[in-house]
């Protein structure tokens, strides 16, 4: 069963409307992938209650969004921090530093990959290669940020940034 | 027609085929996991990898297309090795257990394994552990054993019809699983089990009790719907451990409905009758076979001699074998009583003396799957048809239109094409305006009887939506069906349906037919046990008291149409005999003589299924107790009673008597009505009662069996209301109703809302001891707050 | 950033303002559209403008290099319902051009694939963007408003009888969804799970229609071929590999980013325009095509051209132009252990081969740089590799067996010296000043 509390807003069904209107009408299974992103932005993750809710309104198999959520690896389904880091620490750019700035990273938080620091802020995560090799090192704030070059002194300005 | 050559033979493949099924018709074996010839390919589980000249890489032979020519190579060098490697594979993070596996002795990778895999694998490193799963009472998980081929999760999309299961998460973190918190609800979801190759999902109720190899097997047949599927019942020490589905691509292909599967729990319920008993002075005493039959007989013809053979009446369970009915009729006639009947939900009986024959299915069940138009009327088809509905569903997807006019908007999980709902008693109105519909399409006058009904009353859009469907297919519906339900056959103005179906099939030049309610359907018109000119009919029988009854494998309170007025009648009479391989406290308080006769697994007998394939099967195990097989009993019963024609030494010589020698399908199968009245006029006041038979529900056997009366199909009965219904009853789901027929309140149910109900008719489940006292399946009911 | 160097710029024209010229209006002044308008008032063929591709021998530039041209001659012509999709889930490791693609000059894919669209008679087309580039999704959806509105996109296009629309989807995190049908599974609102091929995407593509499916830099240069002449783009490159094309440099060079240039370009010319080697140390080796080629020792690379035949001969694969190159601090057992890493976390699942091999092939990669190999994990390696390749429905299982039989083909005396003394051959100090991390401005 949905409860209230987490049924989609009215903001997140319009935008979710705007998504279905870009497929022909007998295909709104595939604006599955977009609902789930602007459901995980509006909830901060994805509960199951969530989950079936977008299944539902698209009229699809709870399973198959589930299915969906779980296969592509920037759908969070456990809570996160306020600021998820995602460190791309593949090799090109490792070959940069990507293994180091997560290292860096991992030390100034007091986290491991993973982990969401005791306060809540940040969550650590490994990513894979965001084909930003060229600005390496690289890291994504809560998906959708990208940041390059991350350095010391950049991690640092980043991480004071996100309060 | 391709050429194509595997293994140095040649031979001639359909179009389209694959490797595989090329390698088939050859009866080459080609080692697999993922395909299954009713399932989508998935070509996943690489298992059968084969050389195919002149490709620089062994190929699936699943999913490779065969083409003029080709050369495959099944055994070769590339392609073993090609196994061998996927075999390597698939064991590294499989458990080796096979002791301890509950598939141990009949799983596919075993098998394989000892053909393609090595002694020793060099995979040195953890072994991956996938938590298991809660798919419900009937199937077990042991999710580590899975090998992702998909089959399970294929088979609720495609099979079932709605994807109840998926694979979550990717790489080796795959792990297939149902959404979070489900478990598998579907009618068919045994079947998963069958088709696991590994021993990832096995059957909960027979989990670990017993290896495969300590079984007997015996072929059956399925005692429930009118399919008849082929059954294996497997039993050890006479006790049935498990039923597995016999494939026969003409009956159920190679599936099997939970129902059918796991029915067999009832068997060994507490409930079994395994003694005589008779009733003395109020007292049931277990006694020998001798002195219970000289009671019953004793009793019959005494009441036969003082009143009448009229004043007996003969209820028997259209689950009973085509043998056990024919010699109860026999036993009946020969007292002189012509009411027999087997037909015991039926309420209109007015083509009774009309009939140009057996009414059936009016086609062969495989013939269903090339209808291109489909009406059903009056069916909870997925749960009164589910392999019926499976078909169907089947036919949609290749394009066929399928429609339904019903009284309730249940989710087939088939495409629509057109549908009606409608109250029951409109039913027949609407069916009329479709056949007027469809008339005017084709430019011909309809039947000037059908002018008069009222367009007012019914969604006439529906009717002409559904008569387009059925005119648009294939030589202006000449491949269309008409098919009858359960609920259009237990309809009080059911003969108007059917004639108005044979109109409808006769415009369209296409066929229609009956759904076959119960296995034996159709076999009780072979056995000749329904009444003749002056006999009373199911009905009419319980509605006019007899001083006897002679009651054969049926609970009547739950199994006739009126259970309260069929409990009412039964407790009234003098003599009650009752042949049931149960005993409930209602049959205690009734009959006065119960004798404990064999279900279908202990004793030979013969069902002709609603395509009228006569399917005869023996005695799977021994009768339980001091049970026996009906037609035994009956046969003494009749030599007790100095009958003329009781000298069987055989089921056999039963059924050739009865069916005139051995045919394969029984003769006279004809679905016309000679000059029918139709009746078009009905308008209830008051809520209008629409009453299923819930699947696990629908005979003594199934109500019996444990793990099915836990599945998602058992809830408890509720009264279901639209939102308007609701609203004009002043009511909100969940709310406690008392319902009523005639005024008295009988009966206190939680109200359910549900949207696929018409307006002003209230869904009560029928068949079941919470609402026998609501009287007829279908009447008014009052409705209100608790 | 945007261009640092280029021979013969076509691609890369309009990214010298870097990200103030990406718009239309920037687009349409340099010469932006003019031959969509060209085409649609000349009423050129379908059969004329494909065969004007074929001339230009444009090979695909998503990996696998199939020429364009005869993969939209594959479209059916009578199908009524048709798709294009642009594949721009760049996710190769390495690989970071359509990216910048998608970054300074999106106009030049819409108009590559409203080209294509007319070629193949498809009505409805979408962009598939790698989910982690979720700002340049937006820029791609700003674009598309601007093409919308200029009357490039819609119903009777510039008022032709010809009508395309174009839409964006995002990915959201799979590297298997750069696979073409895996990408078409993930449109359609799936998992990316590829689909076994034959029926091809020609045939049966998005939603079982047919479907061209090409590379982002495929499409953009769609637009350049028709305006200089296909002969012209395939001589600007060499026989049988057209034209210009973008290479991602990464890794140890001074400059790392994408430049482009013609086909047959010396790669040490490449590793020139790059700045040359970071810190001036010795290159060590080079993976040529993204992560899925196979590494090539400098020596050989040294020798190779930047075109398909170059370095297929070579024994790698030009695949997508990602150039990773290592310098002389780099560990190949750990360089390995982390692409290894990736396949197994990439692996969609499905064939029993890449599921359970990939996982295979990093744990035993990882036990060997930690210190835990044995003699025999090598030939084992081989052997696992041998029972993954050619025997999956994509290409990732390959794609995951090539680094690990290349490395150890051609760095087998560094894993032998793990398996032996169980540490690495590189000093790890060496190792970790290799990245730059700690000296802040080293590029
Ligand atoms: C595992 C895998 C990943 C791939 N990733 C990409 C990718 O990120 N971008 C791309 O354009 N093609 C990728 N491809 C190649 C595509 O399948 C396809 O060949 C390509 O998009 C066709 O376009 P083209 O002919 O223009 O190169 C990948 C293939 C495989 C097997
Ligand atoms: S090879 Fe791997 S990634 Fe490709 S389809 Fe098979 S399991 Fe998926
Ligand atoms: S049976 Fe062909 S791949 Fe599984």
């Amino acid at each position: 069963m949905t409860n209230q509390n987490d049924m989609l807003s009215p903001e997140a069904i319009k935008k979710i409307d705007r998504e279905v209107a870009k497929y022909p009408a007998d295909q709104k299974q595939s604006a599955v992938m977009a609902a789930l992103v602007i459901a995980q932005d509006e909830k901060g993750w994805l509960s199951k209650e969530t989950i079936a809710a977008v299944a539902g309104y698209l009229g699809m198999a709870p399973i198959a969004a589930y299915e969906v959520a779980s296969f592509y690896n920037m759908y969070d389904l456990q809570p996160v921090g306020k600021y998820k880091l995602t460190v791309c620490t593949n090799l090109p750019c490792a070959l940069s530093g990507g293994v180091h700035a997560a290292d860096y990273v991992k030390e100034k938080l007091g986290i491991d990959f993973n982990e969401t620091t005791a306060d809540g802020r940040f969550t650590l995560k490994e990513g894979e290669c965001m084909g930003a090799c060229g600005d390496a090192p690289v890291m994504l704030v809560n998906n959708k940020r990208m940041c390059s070059f991350m350095l010391p002194e950049q991690i640092d300005k980043l991480l004071a940034e996100c309060k | 027609m391709l050429e194509i050559e595997i293994d140095g033979k040649t031979l001639q493949v359909a179009d389209g085929s694959t490797i595989i099924e090329a390698a088939h018709q050859l009866g080459t074996y080609i080692p697999h996991f993922c395909y299954h010839k009713k399932l989508s390919i998935a070509a996943n589980c690489r298992m059968c990898l084969v050389q195919v000249e002149k490709a620089p890489k062994p190929m699936p032979a699943c999913a490779t297309p065969v083409t003029n020519g080709m050369k495959v190579f099944t055994h070769s060098e590339l392609a073993v090795k090609a196994q061998k490697g996927v075999m390597e594979f698939l064991l590294i993070n499989h458990p080796l257990d096979c002791p301890i596996c509950d598939q141990g002795g009949e799983c596919q990778l075993q098998d394989l394994a000892v053909g393609y895999g090595e002694s020793a694998s060099q995979y040195q490193e953890e072994k991956r552990v996938v938590p298991d799963k809660d798919l419900g009472p009937l199937v077990s998980t042991d999710m580590t054993r899975c090998i992702n081929c998909t089959r399970c999760i294929r088979f609720t999309a495609e099979i079932a019809g709605f994807m109840e299961l998926g694979q979550s998460f990717r790489g080796e973190r795959a792990e297939v699983m149902p959404f979070i918190g489900k478990t598998v609800d579907t009618e068919l979801s045994g079947n998963i089990i069958d088709l696991c190759p590994v021993g990832a999902l096995t059957s909960k109720p027979f989990r670990f009790s017993a290896r495969t190899w300590e079984l007997s097997r015996r072929k059956s047949v399925s005692p429930h719907d009118g399919l008849g599927s082929n059954l294996i019942v497997q039993t050890k020490h006479d006790r049935v451990m498990r039923v597995l589905p016999l494939e026969n691509e003409d009956i159920n292909e190679c599936w099997l409905t939970d129902k059918e599967r796991f029915s067999y729990q009832g068997l060994s319920s507490a409930e079994r009758l395994t003694k005589p008993m008779v009733k003395q002075g109020g007292e049931w005493k277990e006694v020998d076979w001798s002195v219970a039959l000289d009671y019953a007989s004793h009793a019959l013809r005494d009441v036969a001699k003082t009143h009448g053979g009229a004043a007996i009446g003969g209820l028997l369970s259209p689950h009973a074998t085509l043998e056990e009915m024919y010699l109860a009729q026999k036993l009946l006639r020969g007292l002189d009583s012509e009411n027999i009947d087997f037909r015991l939900r039926q309420s209109d009986f007015s083509a009774d003396g009309k009939r140009k024959g057996t009414p059936w299915l009016g086609m062969k069940i495989a013939d269903i799957g090339r209808l291109d138009r489909v009406l059903v009327v009056g069916s909870f088809l997925r749960k009164d048809h589910p392999l019926v509905a499976q078909r169907l569903r089947q036919s949609a997807k290749r394009g066929a239109q399928i429609s339904i006019l019903h009284s309730a908007d249940d989710d087939l999980l088939i495409k629509l094409a057109a549908r009606a709902i409608a109250a029951p008693s409109q039913l027949p109105a609407v069916l009329a305006e479709v056949v007027k519909a469809v008339a005017e399409l084709k430019g011909v006058a309809a039947d000037p009887a059908l002018a008069k009904v009222g367009a007012g009353l019914v969604d006439v859009n529906a009717a002409k939506k559904i008569a387009a469907s059925l005119v648009s297919g294939s030589d202006g519906g000449k491949c269309a069906g008409i098919l009858l339900g359960n609920f259009a056959q237990q309809h009080p103005q059911a003969a108007t349906l059917s004639a108005l179906a044979q109109q409808l099939a006769g415009l369209l030049g296409g066929s229609f037919g009956f759904l076959g309610e119960a296995a034996n359907s159709v076999g009780g018109y072979a056995a000749k046990a329904i009444p003749t000119a002056g006999g009373l009919n199911a009905a009419a029988m319980l509605k006019d008291p007899r001083h006897a009854y002679v009651v054969v494998g049926a609970e009547p309170e739950l199994d006739c149409a009126d259970g309260a007025q069929a409990l009412a009648s039964l407790t009234k009479a003098a003599a009650v005999v009752v042949l049931s391989p149960f005993k409930s406290q209602a049959m205690l308080d009734y009959a006065a003589v119960l004798l404990p006769v064999s279900p279908f697994s202990e004793t030979s007998g013969t069902f002709v299924n609603t395509e009228g394939r006569v399917q005869s099967f023996y005695a799977a195990a021994k009768p339980l107790g001091e049970a026996r097989p009906a037609w035994k009993v009956l046969r003494v019963l009749g030599n007790l009673l100095d009958l003329n024609g009781f000298a069987f030494n055989s089921s056999e010589e039963v059924r050739a008597e009865a069916l005139d020698g051995q045919p394969e399908f029984v003769s006279g199968l004809d679905n016309g009505i000679d000059g029918a009245t139709l009746n078009l006029t009905a308008s209830p006041n008051g809520l209008e009662r629409v009453a299923d038979v819930p699947i696990h529900f629908s005979d003594p056997l199934v109500r019996r069996a444990p793990a099915l009366q836990q599945a998602a199909d058992s809830a408890a009965p509720t009264a279901r209301m639209n939102a308007a219904t609701l609203a004009k009853c002043g009511l909100a789901s969940g709310d406690k109703v008392k319902v009523g027929a005639g005024g008295t309140a009988a009966v206190t149910l939680p109200a359910q809302f549900d949207a696929g109900l018409p307006d002003g008719v209230v869904r009560i489940a029928a068949a079941h001891a919470d609402t026998v006292a609501l009287g007829a399946m279908s009447s008014v009911l009052s409705v209100e707050k608790a | 950033m945007a261009l640092i160097d280029t021979i013969n710029p076509l691609l890369t024209t309009g990214w010298s303002k870097g990200d103030a010229g990406w718009s239309l209006k920037d687009y349409e002044a340099r010469g932006g559209y003019v031959q969509l308008k060209r085409i649609l008032a000349s009423k050129m063929t379908q059969d004329d403008l494909i065969a004007e591709v074929k001339k230009s021998v444009l090979r695909g530039r998503g990996g696998a290099g199939f020429p364009t041209g005869l993969k939209w001659s594959f479209m059916p012509k009578a199908a009524p319902e048709k798709y294009v999709v642009c594949n721009t889930d760049e996710g190769e490791p390495g690989t970071f051009k359509d990216r910048d693609l998608m970054r300074f000059d999106p106009h030049s894919v819409i108009e590559g694939m409203i080209i294509a669209a007319y070629a193949v008679g498809a009505k409805l087309g979408y962009n598939y963007i790698h989910g982690e580039i979720f700002d340049m999704y937006q820029r791609f959806e700003e674009a598309l408003d601007q093409a919308r509105a200029a009357g490039y996109l819609g119903n009777n296009i510039l008022g032709s009888d010809f009508s395309f629309d174009l839409f964006a989807h995002h990915g959201w995190g799979a590297y298997i969804c750069g696979e073409e049908t895996g990408l078409l599974e993930s449109i359609e609102g799936k998992k990316g799970q590829p689909r076994y091929k034959p029926p091809f995407p020609a045939n049966f593509g998005l939603y079982g229609k047919p479907t061209t499916i090409n590379n982002t830099e495929t499409f953009a240069a769609i637009p350049f071929i028709l305006g200089m002449g296909g002969e012209a783009y395939l001589n600007l490159g060499k026989p049988n590999n057209g034209g210009t094309k973008l290479f991602s440099v990464s890794g140890h060079v001074n400059r790392p980013g994408n430049y482009e240039v013609p086909m047959g370009t010396p790669f040490a010319k490449l590793l020139e325009m790059a700045g040359g080697m970071r810190g001036g140390r010795k290159l060590k080796a080079v993976i040529p095509g993204g992560s899925s080629a196979p590494v090539l020792p400098a020596d050989i690379m040294m020798e190779c051209t930047m075109d398909y035949d170059s370095i297929a001969k070579a024994g790698s694969m030009l695949g997508s132009g990602a150039v990773i190159v290592m310098d002389e601090t780099v560990c190949m057992v750990k360089a390995l252990e982390r692409l290894s890493y990736f396949y197994f976390e990439e692996s969609c699942g499905q064939c029993t081969p890449c599921r359970e091999g990939s996982g295979w092939l990093y744990r035993v990669v990882h036990r060997i740089e930690h210190g835990e190999g044995r003699p025999e994990d090598l030939d084992l390696l081989n052997r696992v590799t041998d029972n993954m390749m050619g025997k999956t429905i994509c290409a990732l299982a390959d794609a995951a067996a090539f680094p690990v039989r290349s490395f150890i083909k051609h760095f087998k005396s560094e894993f032998e010296y793990h398996i032996e003394n169980k540490k690495c051959l590189v000093d790890p100090e060496v190792q970790r000043a290799g990245s730059g991390f700690f000296k802040a401005g080293a590029a």
